[in-house]
């Protein structure tokens, strides 16, 4: 049993809805309690999706325990399938229903469907999300393409035709999956590849029935993709890159990787220092005070190793803590702080992050949301560089992290929360002259809420003076006083104002509760 | 009863468990501790249904789980023991614990009533440890809040006093002005039931007279009633009516004199009347369909097309309790639709075919509504929001109206030529 106050990734049926919800013409039917339904809003809150994932929770109740629950479940499928006519069903259980073992995919076997059904079999109590999510993609491809058949096939040489490379790995609720798949598939048009099928996002069985098209898979992100790539490779002989192209020197590097597995040249373009603006930005005279900043690294595996790479390499920064919470990316991320001369921590309690945060006292700190949370109340500047998904991880603008166009926003994600070189120079120099605010950081946005209440209490004395040097102020009772007190800083003291000018209006000489509420239902109506 | 026609629905539901009302009771009792005892997916559910990222080390938490806790049941309980030993010794100032039920350790029969009385005499009362189920096999959403309250009753001390208390968690403010308008009533002995600290609870007795302030208390009612507490019927306080009946329906019994009744609510409800107006205006002959999760969807209906002329389509609530409820629906307008449990692929086809104005709905399916041209309000934020009382209605209508005038301003009606 583990104490948990927080949590990095949510359990395994979690990952299997971001691929059921990703894929299209697709249906989840998983038998759980009703209370799991909340998984809806992540995607309809978090993604803001105008469309409801496509799961059918069973719903069942203790009542129903007693009872036949295969029947119950059985019911569900069926209304499932008659309502969403999807091309493949997945069937599978939550945490609760693993325990009654009613063994939904058998049951849905047995129906007499003619779409093929992937059973998934996501143990609750040992896995999370992002494993859900990974077996869960293999296991649709697997089943819809175990009876493909392996026979020779041409190369791209051979059929005289463009290159051509599945995208595996993006999802809803991945960082920035949407727009890394625009910017990777840029690319690759750029150098003469073309992109066969994007997948889990977007996708539909047909599509999955289309991989074997493919020269090479792109494994964009190894925490979903990574098992299905190396059924793939070893089934179907595609071979698949190990590179993620996260950062200048990984895009060059899975430039390469590519070309060498599609049997290209690899053109001098490539090594160009102006593909991303990262480069230059980095190498100008401003940059010159990002020298040796320390660095905190935390998030998924797959962010954070190239996370360590860019700081390390392209921003000369100097990481003074690497980890990662997905213990499936544990074995990569031990030696990548290993070569850095430090101990990776794999853990799943932010306690322990925030504490390793304290104690290494960096200048920057780039994890997750939590982490965000974490070094706001450490006073320390954050990027935000992996899962969990926030509503702020999906902005409205494009946004990639991959590619030379990710190199840029990642730039910009990571330096804009310091201070600016020229600014910081300035502050040193002018911080014992009289009009410099002490603890002036405009970067650190948070700080500035004690300034504000300071203007808020400026406001308040100034008010209340007033009202004492004019015998026809209105008087504010302690009754008053009091439930003034009680409404939130930000607006109290506009009501303040209102209320006083109601007062003079109605010719209040004092204003007591019922005179707060007097004006609130005047300034309503 | 009026006549509303009851029906019943079955089939796929989209509710929050009972662990939700977590998010809540905390605030209310910030000296006390939640502690789940379940899978990562309540720790999931919790922390996405309340934003926790925004608390330093949060006042609820969950145990989670594992395999090996699955393997034997004595061992379970041993663990249990041991993470509330290591949580209580890290959080010094919990002085209540509650150990709360969820749908993994209900099905595997863990006795949380068991553990919670080994810590109690290891502990000797320097901690109280509570148990209760908020498992969705067994509870909705608000009737989590029903179970914490039932588990405290056992704790309260006895009185003889003739005394009013308020049963419901209810924003400070509100509950502030609630007891301020009965001591002006000249009913002094007022008190609230969750305390504002889990240890300061009100005693109770035969002299006991009860308000609920919450829809959705049904257990917590009648345990209160067996320790000789008097219930009072009224309907619950939303809106200028409701509250109004429910303030009266406590005055009388407390034989206050009707003249100094009008003569203190009058007032208030002119006001209040008054603000409510360009809300009404608003939502006046407007469309509402209210999907069933926080059980209190027939007080708001009520307000809704009584206070504010809404017209009602459908009212679903997720469970019907008539006795409580009673006084709710003789209110409602005659051929009013409530649907209890739910089948909602069946309700969002009523909800398209209807096409109404506004749907009350939960956050899971609020934006693939909007996405189709339906105004939203989602049923969550009237258990965060102080909506209770007289001086609030004005509040309450608000929730509804804004989403009605941003689709308005959003989406403004264009003049077309052909």
């Amino acid at each position: 049993m583990e104490l948990t106050l927080w949590t990095y990734e949510g359990p395994p049926h979690i990952g299997a809805m971001r691929i059921a919800t990703s894929m299209k013409k697709l249906h989840y039917v998983l038998h759980a309690p009703q209370g799991d339904t909340y998984a809806d809003l992540l995607f309809t809150m978090i993604e803001r999706r105008g469309s409801r994932p496509p799961v059918t929770y069973t719903t069942f109740q203790a009542r129903d325990l007693g009872g036949d629950t295969a029947e119950l479940v059985k019911g569900h499928i069926k209304e499932a399938v008659d309502r969403f006519k999807p091309e493949t069903l997945l069937v599978g259980e939550s945490c609760t229903a693993e325990l009654i073992q009613d063994q939904p995919g058998s049951l849905a076997k047995g129906m007499g469907f003619d779409i093929p059904i992937v059973s998934l079999e996501l143990p609750a109590y040992s896995k999370k999300e992002n494993w859900g999510g990974s077996e869960t993609f293999y296991q649709i491809v697997r089943t819809l393409l175990k009876d493909h058949s392996n026979e020779f096939k041409h190369t791209w040489q051979e059929e005289k035709r463009r290159p051509r490379v599945n995208l595996l790995g993006p999802t809803l609720l991945g960082f920035r999956c949407r727009d890394d798949v625009l910017e990777i598939q840029k690319l690759l048009g750029q150098y003469g590849v073309d992109v066969n099928v994007v997948a889990p996002l977007g996708a539909s069985p047909a599509d999955i029935m289309r991989i074997p098209n493919a020269d090479v898979n792109v494994c964009l992100y190894p925490e979903i993709a990574e098992s299905t790539c190396i059924w793939l490779e070893r089934n179907l002989n595609i071979p698949f890159t190990t590179t993620v192209p996260l950062g200048v020197g990984a895009t060059q590097d899975f430039l390469k990787e590519l070309h060498e597995l599609l049997e290209m040249e690899i053109p001098q373009s490539v090594n160009e220092s102006n593909n991303s603006k990262l480069t230059w930005y980095s190498n100008s005279v401003d940059s010159n005070y990002l020298t040796g900043k320390r660095v905190f690294i935390f998030g998924d595996g797959t962010h954070a190793l190239a996370a360590a790479r860019i700081a390390n390499e392209e921003l000369g920064f100097k990481v003074v803590g690497l980890g990662t919470y997905s213990r499936e990316m544990a074995r990569k991320v031990r030696p990548a702080a290993k070569a850095l001369g430090l101990e990776a921590l794999i853990t799943n309690d932010y306690l322990e992050v925030e504490g390793a945060i304290k104690e290494t006292s960096p200048e920057l700190v780039l994890g997750t949301q939590m982490e965000r949370h974490s070094a706001k109340r450490l006073g320390i500047p954050c990027a935000v560089i992996s899962t969990p998904m926030h509503v702020q991880d999906v902005p409205a603008r494009y946004s990639p992290q991959m590619g030379w166009e990710g190199a840029n926003v990642i730039f910009d994600d990571w330096v804009h929360p310091l201070m600016m070189g020229l600014e910081e120079h300035l502050i040193g120099m002018f911080k014992h002259d009289f009009e410099f605010v002490d603890g002036h950081q405009s970067h650190l946005g948070h700080l500035g809420g004690k300034g504000n209440q300071n203007s808020n209490e400026e406001v308040k004395t100034k008010i209340s003076s007033d009202s004492k040097t004019s015998n026809a102020e209105p008087i504010w009772t302690h009754e008053g006083e009091r439930e003034l007190s009680k409404i939130p800083f930000f607006v109290r003291g506009k009501v303040r104002r209102n209320t006083e000018n109601y007062a003079r209006q109605a010719g209040c000489r004092e204003i007591n509760e019922e005179t707060l509420y007097d004006a609130k239902a005047h300034y309503k109506a | 009863m009026s006549g509303a026609t009851l029906l019943k629905e079955s089939g796929p539901k989209e509710v929050f468990c009972g662990l939700t009302s977590i998010v809540w009771l905390h605030r209310r009792m910030p000296d006390a501790f939640f502690l789940v005892v379940g899978s990562r997916t309540c720790a999931h559910l919790i922390q996405s249904a309340a934003g926790v990222m925004i608390f330093a080390e949060p006042r609820f938490g969950t145990a989670i789980l594992e395999e090996r806790d699955l393997a034997g049941l004595a061992d379970a309980h041993d663990e249990l023991d041991r993470v509330v030993k290591n949580l209580l010794a890290r959080r010094p100032e919990i002085k209540t614990l509650f150990l709360v039920g969820s749908c993994p350790s209900e099905v595997i029969k863990i006795d949380l009533s068991r553990v919670a009385e080994n810590l109690n005499i290891e502990l000797k009362g320097q901690v109280t440890v509570l148990n209760y189920s908020g498992s969705g096999i067994e509870t909705t959403f608000t009737q989590g809040e029903d179970g914490a309250l039932k588990a405290l009753i056992p704790l309260m001390p006895k009185s003889n006093q003739k005394k009013l208390l308020l049963v419901g968690t209810l924003a400070n403010a509100v509950e502030d002005r609630l007891i301020s308008i009965f001591n002006r009533l000249g009913i002094d002995n007022v008190e609230s039931f969750p305390p504002r600290q889990s240890t300061e609870l009100p005693s109770i007795g035969p002299k006991t007279k009860v308000l609920l302030t919450q829809p959705y208390l049904t257990d917590t009612a009648r345990e209160l009633k067996n320790k000789g507490a008097e219930i009072i019927d009224a309907p619950f306080p939303l809106g200028v009516t409701g509250s109004t009946l429910w303030i009266q329906a406590a005055a009388n019994l407390f034989g206050i004199d009707k003249s100094i009744v009008d003569s203190i609510l009058n007032p208030l409800i002119s006001r209040a009347k008054q603000a409510l107006a360009p809300h009404v205006e608003k939502l006046s002959g407007k469309k509402l369909f209210l999907l069933p999760e926080s059980q209190l969807e027939i007080p708001l209906a009520r307000f809704l097309s009584n206070e504010c002329g809404m017209e009602i389509v459908e009212i679903g609530t997720p469970y019907l309790n008539r006795d409580l409820m009673k006084a709710e629906i003789d209110l409602l307008p005659p051929d009013c639709r409530i649907v209890e449990g739910q089948h909602v692929e069946k309700q969002l086809d009523r909800v398209r075919d209807s096409s109404p104005d506004l749907v009350v709905c939960g956050m899971g399916l609020a934006n693939p509504l909007e996405a189709e041209g339906i105004s939203t309000k989602w049923s969550i934020e009237m258990v965060f929001s102080p909506i209770h009382g007289i001086d609030q209605a004005s509040d309450l209508a608000e929730l509804f109206s804004r989403p009605l005038r941003r689709h308005d301003i959003l989406n403004p009606k264009t003049l077309t030529s052909n």
